[in-house]
C-alpha cells in the first residue's frame, strides 16, 4: 500500500511539474514572439504619391520617403541626460539689486509652460531677524552638487547631470513627491492638474532640457534653462531681469556674465569681493547658486512695495 | 476516548460555526461593495482630474494617504509582536490569538500598498520602480520590504491553516463544491502523519524567526522616508524606533478591535477568555509605557533648544493650530489608557475595546500630525501663493478615497473570516488532548 501510494504521489508531481513547464514555456514563447514582431516588422510601403518637384515637373515618390524622422523624446531624451562637455554652469544673484520687479518669474513661467501660482523661480520677501533689513530673495532650484532629491528619487527621473545641472525626466516620474519632500529649498512644484495650455503643447515632442510639454502628475522644477544653455544662451530668468540681479557662467572658466549689462568677470572674485554665500550651508547640499549680500541697496526697500504685491496675490 | 472524541467534536462545531456564507454576510458585502463604488468613483476623478482635487499642494506634497500607509504598516506589526515574539517567548495563552493577529497583519500589509498606489501622480507606472529603480532611494527599499512581509505574513497565514483546511473538506458537507474544492486545495494531501507535523513545525519555527527582522525593517524603512529628508521635525535619529514602538501600541489596538468583535460575532467566549483581555490589556500598558518613553524623547529634546526651524513646527503643535488635537490625541491615545488598564476594572473586555477605539483612531492621527505639521513649516517661506497653498485640509474627495482603503481592509478581514477559522482549530484539540494526558 505505501508503495502505491508513494508513486501515485510521484505521478502527481511529474504530472504537476509538466503542466508548470508547459505553461511557463508559453509564457515564454509568446512574449517573444510579440517581442520580436515589434521589433522586426517592417512599414509596408503605401500608395506612391505625386508630388511638384521646384522646377515644376510632376514626380512619383513611394509614400515611404514621406515619413518625416519623428523628433519625439527618444532623440531628444539620451542627450538631455548628458551634459554639456568640460561646463560647470554656476549662478550668482545679487540680493541688492532685486527690487522684486518679477521679470524673472513671467519670463521663467512662459517658457516653462506653468500657471501663474507655478514657480520655478520665486522672489521671497526675507527677514532674517528683528533687527536685520528686510530684502527680497530669489530662490530657485539650486542645482546642489549633493541633491537629496536625486538620491531619494526610487526611479531614476530625476538626475545630475556632468554639467552640474539637475534635470527631471517626466516621462518617468512616478509622482511620488518623495523629491517635494527632500528638498529644503521648497524648490520642486508638482503638476497637480494639467499644466498651463495643455492642448496648444500637447502635439509638441518632450524635451526634458525644457520640461515642455509639462505632464500633469509629474515633478517640474528650475533646470537653469539647460536648452539655452546647449544653444550658447543666458537662461530666461537671467537675461530677463532689467536690474542685472543675476550672473550667470561657467565656474571651469571661472567667468560670470550679467544678464543685463552682458558684462562678463571672474567669479572668484565677484564672490570673494562681495562675501558672497550659499543659502543654508549648513544642510551640506553643496548648492551651486551664491548669493552676494544686500549691502548698499540699490532701491531702498519700501513698505509700499510689499503692500502692492500683497495685493497682486 | 470516547470522551475526548466528543471534546474534539465540541471544539470543531464551535470553531467552525463562522463559516457559512450566510445572508447576513452577503448583505454586508454587498453594502460594502457599494460604498467601495462610490469610493472608486471618487479615485476615478483623481485619476481623471489629476492629483489636484486633494488639498495637497506644493508645499503640503503629502497629507492623509501618505498618513493612512503608515498607519497601515504599523497596524500590520502586530503580526510580528503577537504572532511571533510571544510565541517564541513560550507564551501558551497566545495561541487561539495567533490567527487573528495573522489576519490583521497580512490585510493590512496588503492594502498598504494601494495608499501608495493613491498617492501616486502615475500610478500606471509603478512597475518603474522594479524597471529603473535606484538602489539608494528608500522608497525602493519600502516597496522591497513591504512585498517580502507581505509574503511572510502570507505564508504564516496559510501554513497553519493547512491541517484545518483538510479538516473542512473532510467534515464539512453543505458547503458550496467550490468552497470545498478550496479547503482542498489549501490542505495539500495533509494526513496528519509524523513527517508533515514536523515539517510543519520546523517551517514555522523559520517564518517566526524570520518575520521579526522583516518586520522591524519595513517599520524603520517607512520611518527613513521622512528621516532621510533634511527638513525639521523629521530629521530625527531616533524616528526608526518611535515608529517602530508606536506601531506596537496601534497594533495591539487592532487586535483588542478585532479580538473583541470575532468573540461577539461569531461567540468564541469559550475559546477567547476574560484572561486573554486581561493578559492583551498588560501588553497594552507595557508597549504604551515604551511609546511614551519615545515620544516623549522625540517631543522634549528639541523642545528643550528651541532651534530656529524646530521652535515653529512644535509651536504649531503644542499651542498653534494643532493644539487641540495634539493634545486631546496624547492623553486620550496614550496617557489616559495606560493609567487606567494599570487597574482591573479597565482590563474586562467591554472597557478595553472601548479604550482600543480612542487609541486606535488616536493612533491615525498621530501619523497625521508626523506628516502634516512638518511640512507645513519649510525653511524658506511660502509666499506669493493662494493660501491653499499654505495650510493643508483634506478635501472630500481625498477622504472619500481614504475610507475606500479602509473599507478594502475590512472587506478582507471579512472574507477570511468567513472562509476559514479564526481560532485554529487543529492546534486547538491538540492543546486539549495533550492537557488530558498529561
Amino acid at each position: 500500500m505505501p508503495d502505491q501510494n508513494n508513486s501515485s504521489e510521484k505521478n502527481n508531481r511529474r504530472r504537476f511539474l509538466k503542466s508548470l513547464g508547459l505553461i511557463i514555456a508559453g509564457i515564454v514563447a509568446g512574449s517573444l514572439t510579440i517581442f520580436f514582431r515589434s521589433r522586426f516588422q517592417t512599414r509596408k510601403p503605401g500608395k506612391p504619391v505625386i508630388k511638384l518637384t521646384a522646377s515644376n515637373k510632376s514626380m512619383e515618390l513611394a509614400n515611404a520617403a514621406f515619413i518625416r524622422p519623428r523628433l519625439n523624446s527618444d532623440s531628444l531624451q539620451p542627450h538631455g541626460r548628458i551634459g554639456l562637455t568640460g561646463k560647470r554652469w554656476v549662478m550668482v544673484i545679487d540680493l541688492s539689486k532685486c527690487n522684486n520687479t518679477r521679470k524673472c518669474i513671467q519670463a521663467c513661467q512662459s517658457a516653462h509652460q506653468l500657471r501663474p501660482e507655478q514657480f520655478h523661480i520665486n522672489t521671497l520677501l526675507m527677514k532674517d531677524s528683528p533687527m536685520t533689513a528686510p530684502y527680497y530673495l530669489p530662490k530657485q532650484c539650486q542645482q546642489c552638487d549633493n541633491p537629496g532629491c536625486v538620491s531619494v528619487c526610487p526611479v531614476n527621473a530625476t538626475f545630475k547631470r556632468t554639467d552640474g545641472i539637475v534635470l527631471i525626466d517626466n516621462e518617468r516620474c512616478i509622482g511620488c513627491r518623495i523629491c517635494l519632500a527632500a528638498c529644503p529649498y521648497s524648490a520642486r512644484i508638482f503638476n497637480w492638474f494639467d499644466p498651463r495650455d495643455a492642448e496648444k503643447y500637447s502635439q509638441q515632442p518632450y524635451d526634458i532640457e525644457l520640461n515642455v510639454p509639462q505632464k500633469r502628475g509629474t515633478v517640474s522644477k528650475c533646470i537653469f534653462s539647460a536648452d539655452k544653455l546647449r544653444k550658447g544662451e543666458l537662461p530666461y530668468c537671467v537675461s530677463a531681469c532689467p536690474n542685472g540681479v543675476y550672473w550667470f557662467g561657467d565656474e571651469n572658466e571661472d567667468a560670470v556674465t550679467n544678464g543685463t549689462t552682458k558684462q562678463t568677470i571672474r567669479l572668484s572674485e565677484l564672490i570673494s569681493d562681495n562675501a558672497g554665500y550659499r543659502l543654508m550651508e549648513e544642510l551640506g547640499q553643496k548648492p551651486r547658486v551664491y548669493y552676494l549680500p544686500p549691502k548698499n541697496r540699490m532701491f531702498p526697500f519700501q513698505e509700499e512695495t510689499i503692500n502692492k504685491n500683497e495685493e497682486n496675490i | 476516548m470516547i470522551v475526548q472524541e466528543e471534546k474534539k467534536n465540541i471544539i470543531i462545531k464551535d470553531l467552525t460555526r463562522n463559516i457559512r456564507l450566510t445572508n447576513r454576510f452577503h448583505i454586508w458585502m454587498g453594502f460594502l461593495t457599494l460604498c467601495l463604488i462610490f469610493c472608486l468613483f471618487a479615485y476615478y476623478k483623481q485619476i481623471r482630474y489629476g492629483l489636484g482635487v486633494t488639498g495637497m499642494r506644493d508645499y503640503v506634497s503629502w497629507g492623509i494617504y501618505i498618513s493612512t500607509f503608515i498607519f497601515f504598516v504599523a497596524t500590520s506589526l502586530t503580526g510580528m509582536l503577537i504572532c511571533s515574539i510571544l510565541v517564541l517567548l513560550g507564551q501558551k495563552w497566545i495561541a487561539p490569538l495567533v490567527r487573528i493577529s495573522e489576519i490583521i497583519a497580512l490585510s493590512f500589509a496588503v492594502v498598504a500598498g494601494l495608499a501608495i498606489i493613491a498617492d501616486m501622480g502615475h500610478p500606471e507606472r509603478l512597475l518603474y520602480i522594479f524597471i529603473y529603480g535606484r538602489f539608494k532611494s528608500p522608497v525602493l527599499w519600502d516597496v522591497v520590504l513591504l512585498i517580502v512581509y507581505t509574503i511572510i505574513c502570507l505564508l504564516l497565514y496559510f501554513i497553519p491553516l493547512i491541517p484545518d483546511a483538510a479538516l473542512l473538506h473532510e467534515r464539512s458537507t453543505d458547503i458550496p463544491s467550490w468552497q470545498r474544492k478550496t479547503y482542498r486545495f489549501l490542505s495539500f494531501n495533509w494526513k496528519g502523519s509524523t513527517e508533515q507535523n514536523s515539517l510543519m513545525a520546523k517551517a514555522m519555527k523559520i517564518l517566526l524567526i524570520m518575520i521579526i527582522p522583516a518586520a522591524l525593517a519595513i517599520h524603520t524603512i517607512t520611518s527613513w522616508l521622512f528621516a532621510l529628508t533634511p527638513r525639521a521635525g523629521w530629521n530625527s535619529t531616533i524616528f526608526g524606533p518611535y515608529f517602530v514602538t508606536g506601531a506596537f501600541v496601534t497594533g495591539v489596538s487592532a487586535m483588542v478591535l478585532v479580538m473583541y468583535i470575532f468573540r461577539k460575532i461569531y461567540g468564541l467566549k469559550d475559546y477567547i477568555t476574560n484572561m486573554h483581555f486581561d493578559k492583551i490589556a498588560r501588553l497594552f500598558v507595557l508597549v504604551s509605557l515604551i511609546y511614551l518613553y519615545f515620544s516623549i524623547n522625540k517631543y522634549i529634546v528639541p523642545a528643550y533648544k528651541m532651534q530656529k526651524y524646530e521652535s515653529v513646527y512644535l509651536h504649531e503643535l503644542v499651542a498653534g493650530r494643532y493644539a487641540p488635537l495634539f493634545w486631546t490625541i496624547q492623553i486620550t491615545g496614550l496617557i489616559l489608557p495606560t493609567i487606567l488598564l494599570l487597574f482591573n476594572f479597565f482590563r474586562k473586555p467591554l472597557q478595553l475595546f472601548i479604550i482600543s477605539i480612542f487609541v486606535f483612531t488616536g493612533s491615525w492621527f498621530i501619523r497625521y500630525l508626523i506628516v502634516v505639521p512638518v511640512m507645513e513649516n519649510p525653511f524658506l517661506p511660502a509666499q506669493n501663493l493662494p493660501e491653499k497653498f499654505v495650510s493643508y485640509t483634506p478635501t472630500p474627495v481625498e477622504t472619500t478615497i481614504t475610507i475606500g482603503i479602509f473599507i478594502v481592509v475590512i472587506m478582507i478581514i471579512s472574507i477570511l473570516s468567513k472562509l476559514f477559522p479564526v481560532i485554529p482549530v487543529y492546534q486547538t484539540i491538540e492543546a486539549t488532548t495533550n492537557e488530558t494526558a498529561d
